[in-house]
């Protein structure tokens, strides 16, 4: 205990003179905030964002719990709440967004040779290496294992061919982290190896993808006998799926530690939308079928929001129903814009121009882009498979 | 407030699991409604849940009961409803119960209360008097002579009302229809001059009564809480029951959906099981998906009304629309799955659907709490 107090004191005055003051609660607002991701193309509105990233990365505070030998803070569960509770105290802004910390860097602690870890792991932590995933392809959504990038054995290296879809950021990554195809007369699970692949390798290239909402991060990834070392190669040849699947759980844990619903969309109150836009009568929504339907969902989302919190105080018994808060959260956040868009009428479908309102035109957007909430992460239908199978014993 | 059960409420939920399936399981309902028993509840089964203490558990130690609370009440009611087992327990031992040990004076309190946990006496609450609930709409006349009242009037769809020693009658005492001032509850003993009950035959099979009030007379005493305060007092005992109704409705469904879940296994068509066709599988894990918000709507309520929360309005309408919506849901969707055994008289189901409709009715449907969460919101 007097350990933690004294780790208390230096973690306190570290942050007193390593946070800058605008990666600070209560920062001069006319400061640029920087989404910090880190890597060998990033570019920093404000200086101080990089300066706290190489000061909590040189710290391994990015990682606290990973061993100082790869790069992290070596803190202990106890060290790791001190810190939390101090950076919050100060309103310390997080230092460092990334794939590599949420899904890549457990997959790697886990499978990853000592020389993969100690190469890989000290750049995710420092934030010196974006990294993104591949894993969809054109022909293989749902049914992920039905790959087809395929990479050939050429004795020292491997020649990729091949192409992935929905690769969030990687116009910006440096590296990719991509399941690949090495055994084609195997069964479908059983050939399929995990490989990182430097971005700048020729043969590489990238397309932004443009959604229904506009701009959107995914990009298409394109293979073109790109030459790949077999030291990237993760885990034994053909033994990839399972590291796959060890990896989308890391990544559906951090999705849903962002709390689902929330962080999807338009944050805007669905109730004030429908008075302003409607009109209100007696403190109500005046038009009564926009009310009962508007009451309807909010029902709805009550009732979700306990049953999050009661798998919270039931502890640990909320894998079997993870399904259920993947379905039901994008399948709420669909409807909510839904309403919001009716209850903004022409306003809730402006596109462009000077003639609307920012707030409309960015909520006509936010509800095209809930429309992939459903189909992103697994879809809905995906989701009510796992429920009839898994949680329900239906046969298959 | 902690979304579980302490180990007390999980530990009567067992007594109740156990008891329910070994003292009362559907056939125990079956043959009360084939033989058209008089009070469509059983007086031995009766006396055997107060001997477990089922009655007093919303009562006072000092009278006699356990105090449990709400949660441990409503946690018995879902087994209950799980094997669809009638009993005055929900009249007596929730309303009855909960209205007098909350608002009863000292001499009610004394006169009634061992009596509910002994088992001697039933009571029931008459509020309703059209074919939608609505309390405020209240018509029921209570006219003040001298020291005394005078009521006159009818109540209808009173729950347990063809059996009950007692009732708890919501009555108009001044104020218009709509106003929920100007209402007072009495308690009045059913054997008295002037009191009539007509027995209603409803789909579930249970106890109902219109209930006759025709020159009864009642005294200050017989005053439950304080005159014109019964559209609160009435309002806050509704919310419990409604509460536990709902519990009891979330049992139904949990059975209903355990039923249809095994059928599905078991049921071959086409030489497969039909719970691989993935047109069923779907629609069994979405009933899957609301029965678990209606478990989360139930356990926040219960808890809601033991911890006195300043949400216990809007988590009781939470609670009875969403238990209302899903065994709506799963009712309907039971009887689909099961096909033609399903809409057969000799097969279990049809009293679950039964059941479903009137306990929806029962203190506001769906559509009633919805509306009356909108206002409660602010909508």
């Amino acid at each position: 205990m007097q350990n933690l107090e004294e780790f208390r004191k230096e973690v306190k005055e570290w942050l007193n003179d390593n946070c800058p003051k605008s990666m600070r609660a209560g920062a001069n607002p006319s400061i640029p905030i920087d989404e910090v991701w880190g890597g060998r193309k990033a570019e920093y509105k404000n200086p101080e964002s990089k300066l706290w990233l190489d000061r909590m990365g040189a710290k391994g505070w990015t990682m606290p719990t990973v061993s100082k030998e790869y790069g992290g803070g070596g803190l202990t569960a106890e060290e790791v709440t001190i810190l939390n509770q101090e950076m919050f105290a100060i309103g310390a802004k997080g230092p460092l967004l990334s794939f590599g910390i949420w899904m890549l860097a457990p997959v790697l602690l886990e499978y990853g040779t000592e020389e993969q870890k100690k190469e890989h792991l000290p750049k995710i932590i420092k934030g010196e290496i974006r990294w993104c995933q591949g894993y969809s392809e054109p022909g293989s959504g749902s049914d992920l294992a039905s790959l087809a990038t395929k990479a050939e054995d050429n004795g020292d290296h491997f020649i990729v061919n091949g192409q992935k879809v929905w690769t969030s950021y990687a116009d910006k990554a440096d590296w990719i982290f991509a399941l690949v195809r090495t055994g084609p007369k195997e069964p479908k699970h059983d050939g399929i190896s995990f490989l990182l692949i430097d971005m700048e390798t020729a043969g590489v290239s990238t397309k932004p993808i443009t959604l229904i909402s506009g701009k959107s991060p995914f990009c298409e990834t394109f293979f073109d006998d790109v030459k790949v070392p077999k030291e990237n190669l993760i885990g034994q040849q053909n033994a990839g799926w399972a590291i796959a699947k060890a990896l989308l759980q890391h990544e559906r844990a951090f999705l849903s530690s962002f709390g689902l619903a929330s962080s999807m969309g338009s944050g805007r109150d669905l109730v004030s939308i429908a008075k302003k836009h409607i009109g209100e009568e007696d403190g109500k929504i005046s038009n009564g079928f926009y009310r009962s339907q508007i009451t309807a969902h909010k029902i709805k989302e009550h009732a979700f929001g306990l049953t999050l919190k009661r798998a919270k105080d039931e502890g640990g018994k909320a894998s079997a129903t993870a399904s259920m808060f993947k379905l039901y959260g994008s399948e709420h956040n669909k409807r909510r814009h839904e309403l919001m868009i009716a209850a903004t009428g022409i306003n809730g479908v402006a596109w462009d121009g000077d003639e609307f309102d920012k707030k409309d035109k960015d909520l006509t957007r936010a509800w095209l882009r809930t429309k992939g909430n459903s189909i992103e992460g697994g879809t809905s239908e995906v989701q009510l498979n796992v429920i009839s199978k898994r949680v329900l014993g239906l046969p298959s | 407030m902690k979304l579980i059960l302490t180990e007390e409420q999980e530990f009567l939920r067992d007594t109740a699991r156990d008891f329910a399936r070994e003292r009362t399981p559907v056939t125990h309902f079956r043959s009360l409604r084939d033989n058209k028993d008089e009070n469509l509840w059983d007086k031995d089964i009766w006396q055997e849940m107060v001997n477990l203490g089922w009655s007093g558990i919303l009562i006072p130690e000092e009278f006699g009961g356990s105090d449990f609370g709400v949660a441990g009440i409503s946690v018995i009611l879902q087994e209950c409803g799980k094997t669809l087992t009638p009993s005055p327990l929900f009249s007596t031992g929730v309303l009855g119960a909960y209205a007098i040990s909350n608002f009863g004076t000292k001499e009610q309190k004394e006169k009634y209360l061992p009596k509910i946990v002994s088992g001697e006496i039933t009571t029931a609450l008459a509020v309703d008097e059209s074919s939608h609930h609505d309390p405020s709409k209240t018509l029921f006349k209570a006219e003040q002579k001298a020291s005394n009242f005078l009521l006159n009037g009818k109540k209808t769809f009173v729950i347990d009302g063809a059996s009950a020693d007692i009732f708890i009658v919501l009555a108009r005492t001044s104020g218009n229809s709509g106003d929920l001032a100007g209402l007072t509850l009495f308690v009045v003993e059913s054997s008295i001059d002037g009191i009539k009950k007509i027995k209603l035959d409803m789909a579930d099979s249970r106890n109902y009564a219109n209930i006759e009030f025709n020159n009864v007379e009642c005294s200050n005493e017989d005053i439950l809480g304080a005159l014109e305060s019964g559209g609160e007092t009435v309002e806050r005992i509704l919310d419990i029951g409604r509460i536990a109704m709902s519990a009891e409705m979330l049992g139904n469904a949990e059975s209903a959906f355990e039923t249809t879940i095994e059928y599905l296994k078991q049921r071959k068509q086409f030489g497969v099981v039909i719970g691989t066709f993935q047109a069923l599988q779907h629609r069994a894990a979405e009933m899957f998906c609301e029965i678990e918000l209606t478990k989360s709507a139930v356990m926040a309520a219960i808890h809601g009304a033991d911890e006195n929360s300043n949400e216990l309005q809007r988590l009781s309408s939470l609670a009875k629309t969403i238990a209302g919506e899903t065994l709506n849901l799963v009712s309907n969707e039971a009887i689909q799955m099961h096909g033609g055994i399903g809409v057969t008289d000799e097969y279990d189901l049809g009293f679950f659907i039964k059941r479903s409709r009137v306990a929806e009715q029962i203190f506001g449907s769906s559509t009633y709490h919805t509306e009356r969460y909108a206002n409660l919101s602010g909508f």
